[in-house]
Formats: structure tokens, sequence, C-alpha cells
């Protein structure tokens, strides 16, 4: 069985580690990067547990061969922190209790700041859209599109 | 074990290609089964970035096999594809599922397929001079061989295209059936209609029967509803968990007319 080696950035660091053939994106951030941020829900892309962004764009790491991202920048709901400080998506999500048992939170996360990045201010439209690819099975979506409402509306603890 | 195999071109692709390989895109279909333990040995890939072009050469407008969903949302001079783009999978899916892929999707996805069906658009297929029709290439999938374009005829007045998907999910859900019509007019007179149906059969099929009632009318209430009566001519829908094929007989012509009176209003 031939590894293949990867080279990738992660949440603006570089990174490098070996592919088993076959392997995905998820398990390989996981287990050979130790990145467990993105969940393993389905593996079959109908969760979004997953999401990460590649090249600044949301994808479901559960769906894309390791090896193929070699070279490029994946970013994940690890890097949104700096340190203790969180990103305001975070914040917003703990206050309005956007995160029961957490599972799909990092993915919610990736999907929604880069919604932010691109469109700052969205209606609730944009947001439900934006979201529309994150299953969540404990909140019932309303406390996340009120979080994430909040953090664009600039009324989040900064 | 599942390997990758990286190449260049097309060309060598397709060179590569045999019973024991998938050429992968989008992967959004394939690495399910890579996931699951039941893909083939080798997975064969392609880089040329030209793939994921959109360009514009007179009245046709040419996608290339790795243009995205997303890529086709980015693209003003698509927008009346946009409608179809928009309602395949989520965000997610849309950034890497590609056109190419669309046509192989299996039962119940090819929406987007079923819109270049109803276009009339034609496929490039690599090492095969000239370019092949999409009922063409539907008719006979597994052997079609690797798809590097499609090209669009540019409906003369974007009016004249319409599409509408079921779906029991929303926004994100995959098709009861979707529906694109086709329908450009001389002097207030349907001419040349083309009416096709996804997830209504094994691929996106063309409504024999619809198009008969709708050729060489005025888009009116009668001439939708006789298009409606005959809607599920020419398809073969199955049960699957979504519908069973009963309940999409049943709906495909109530579908369709909703679509025409749309289309009618303008
Ligand atoms: C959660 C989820 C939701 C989805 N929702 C929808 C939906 O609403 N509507 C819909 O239509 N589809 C949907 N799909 C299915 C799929 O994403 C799309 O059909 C997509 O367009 C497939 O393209 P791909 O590039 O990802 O295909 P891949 O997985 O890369 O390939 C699919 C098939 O096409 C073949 N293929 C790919 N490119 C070429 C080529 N250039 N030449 C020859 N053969 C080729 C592959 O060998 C394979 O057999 C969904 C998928 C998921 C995971
Ligand atoms: S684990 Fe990737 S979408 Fe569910
Ligand atoms: S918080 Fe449990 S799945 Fe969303």
């Amino acid at each position: 069985m031939v590894k293949k080696p990867v080279n990738l950035t992660l949440n603006d660091s570089p990174r490098a580690a070996f592919a088993d053939p076959g392997q995905n994106l998820l398990d390989f951030l996981r287990r050979e990067i130790g990145d467990l941020s993105p969940k393993f829900g389905c593996g079959q892309g109908t969760c979004g547990a997953c999401t990460v962004t590649i090249d600044g764009q949301t994808q479901l790491s559960c769906l894309v061969l390791a090896e193929t991202v070699d070279g490029k920048e994946v970013r994940t709901a690890s890097g949104l922190a700096n340190g203790a400080t969180l990103d305001p998506l975070q914040d917003a999500f703990m206050d309005h209790f956007a995160a029961q048992c957490g599972y799909c939170t990092p993915g919610m996360l990736v999907s929604a700041r880069t919604l932010l990045d691109r469109n700052p201010r969205p209606t609730r439209d944009e947001v439900i859209e934006a979201i529309s690819g994150n299953l969540c099975r404990c909140t019932g979506y309303e406390p996340i599109i009120t979080a994430i409402l909040s953090v664009a509306e600039g009324r989040a603890r900064a | 074990m599942t390997t990758l195999e990286t190449y260049p071109t097309m060309e060598d692709a397709a060179r590569a290609m045999g019973a024991d390989a998938t050429f992968l895109g989008g992967g959004t279909v394939v690495m399910r089964a890579v996931n699951e333990g039941v893909a083939t040995p080798r997975l064969i890939r392609v880089t040329d970035p030209g793939l994921a072009h959109i360009s514009t050469v007179g009245e046709i407008l040419r996608l290339g096999a790795s243009v995205t969903m997303a890529d086709v949302l980015a693209h003003r001079d698509l927008a009346f594809l946009h409608p179809v783009a928009r309602q395949i999978g989520g965000p997610q899916v849309r950034n890497m599922a590609t056109v190419a892929g669309n046509l192989f999707a299996e039962h119940p996805y090819g929406d987007f397929a079923t819109a270049l069906l109803a276009l009339g658009a034609q496929v490039t297929v690599t090492g095969q001079g000239g370019a092949r029709s999409v009922d063409e290439v539907l008719r006979d999938r597994d052997r079609a061989g690797l798809v590097s374009a499609v090209e669009i005829p540019r409906p003369r007045d974007v009016r004249s295209f319409g599409f509408r998907k079921v779906s029991r999910v929303k926004p994100k859900g995959v098709s009861v059936l979707c529906i694109a019509a086709y329908l450009p007019r001389e002097s207030g007179r349907i001419r040349g209609a083309r009416v096709a149906f996804g997830a209504m059969g094994p691929t996106p099929l063309r409504s024999s029967g619809a198009e008969r009632a709708l050729e060489g009318q005025m888009l009116d209430t009668a001439t939708a509803e006789g298009a409606a009566a005959a809607a599920t001519e020419g398809l073969s829908p199955a049960t699957d968990q979504i519908a069973t094929e009963w309940y999409r007989r049943e709906v495909a012509g109530v579908h369709l007319k909703r679509l025409l009176t749309e289309m009618e209003r303008g």
C-alpha cells in the first residue's frame, strides 16, 4: 500500500502527512493531522458535520480524497478562535444556545463564517440557505439562525 | 483498496480508462462508493484547468466538464440556468458537483442533465470527433466515454426555458421529479418543443406526449392541459424511498401544467 505525501496549509499553518490510498480528507485531518474539529456523521455528503473550506469554498471533507488537497489551503472550525479569543460566531452560538450535543457545530460554524466573510449582512433567508447543507438533530435550527444573525447585525459579544 | 491516478489531459485519462477504473469528477457520487469500500480499484482524474472554463462562442455556451454548480451560479450569461443549479444539493455540494458528473449521476439525481436535455445541448466526448446529443449520451451512459464539455445553444428568448423541481425537503432535497421545458416560439406558436423529466426513469427522459401536445400550439390553458394529460408518455418512473411509481405518474402532469402556466405568464 503506497502512502502519498500531502502538503497543505491548514488554518494558516503549513502541514504535511501521508495519506492512505482512498483515504478521505475527513479521516486524514482527524487521524494523520490530529484536527478533530470536523466530525464524521454519514460519510455520504448528507449531514455536513465534516464541512471544511478548501481554497475558500465550503466542501464536504468526507467526499474529498485527501491526496487531492496537496498544495491547497484548508480551514476548519479549530482555526476560528485566536488563542483564548473566540470568533464572534462561537460566542454567539454559546449566548443563543445554538449548540446542544455540539456534533453539528464545527460544520455549522465553518458554513456560517464563510457566509459572513462574503456577505456580512445576510438576510434570514440567506442564512437558512447557507446552512442548508448542515443537519442539526438537536436545536431545531432557530437558535443557530438567531446566533448567526446576531453576529451579522453586530449585536454579538465581541 | 482504491488508488488515484492523475493525468494532465482528458486524452491521457481516456487511454488509461478500463473496466477497473472510474473517472473522478467532483466526487460527490464516486466518493460515497470509496467510503463504503465498493469503488473500483482505480480512480482517474484530470488536472487540466481548461476543463473548468465557461466560454461563449457565438450563440453557443460551452461549459467544461469540471464546471461546478457554484460556477454556473457565478456566471451572468448562465442566468437562465441559475434556478436549476441553485436547487442542486446544499452549498457544499454545489461547490463540488460538476456538470459532467450530473450527466452520469444515478436516479433520482440528474437535475442539471434534465435541463441540458430540454435545451438540446451537445456533449463533447474525448476521442470522438464532433459532438453528440445529450439524448444519445444518456441513452447509453455506461459506454459514453469521457466528457470534456457540454455545449448549450443559447435560447433566443430566455423566457422560452422553464424549470421546476419537486422535492419534499426545502431548501435542500432530491427530486420527486423535475421538469425542464424549452418552448421556442415563432409568431406565437411553439416550434421545436422539448420537455424533459428528471427522476421519472433511469435517466432524464423526454416526454414525447407533452412535446406532441405542445408542438405548433399557442401556449395557453387548453394547450397546457393537453400536455399535462399526455405528460407520462415516454417516461418510466420507479418506486424508491422518495415516492412510488404511482405517485410520480399521478403528479407529473399536475406539475407540468403549473410550470407551463408560469411560463405562459412569462
Ligand atoms: C448531499 C447530496 C445532495 C445531492 N443533491 C443533488 C440534487 O439535488 N440534484 C442532483 O442532480 N444531484 C444531486 N446530488 C448528486 C451529485 O452531487 C450531482 O449529481 C453531481 O452533479 C455529480 O457530479 P460530481 O462531479 O460530483 O460526480 P462524480 O461523483 O465525480 O461522478 C459521478 C459519475 O459521473 C462520472 N463522471 C464524472 N465526470 C465525468 C466525465 N467528465 N466524463 C465521464 N464520466 C464522468 C463518474 O465516473 C461517476 O460515474 C447530490 C449529492 C449529494 C452528496
Ligand atoms: S460526514 Fe461528510 S457530510 Fe456527513
Ligand atoms: S447540536 Fe446536536 S446536532 Fe446540532
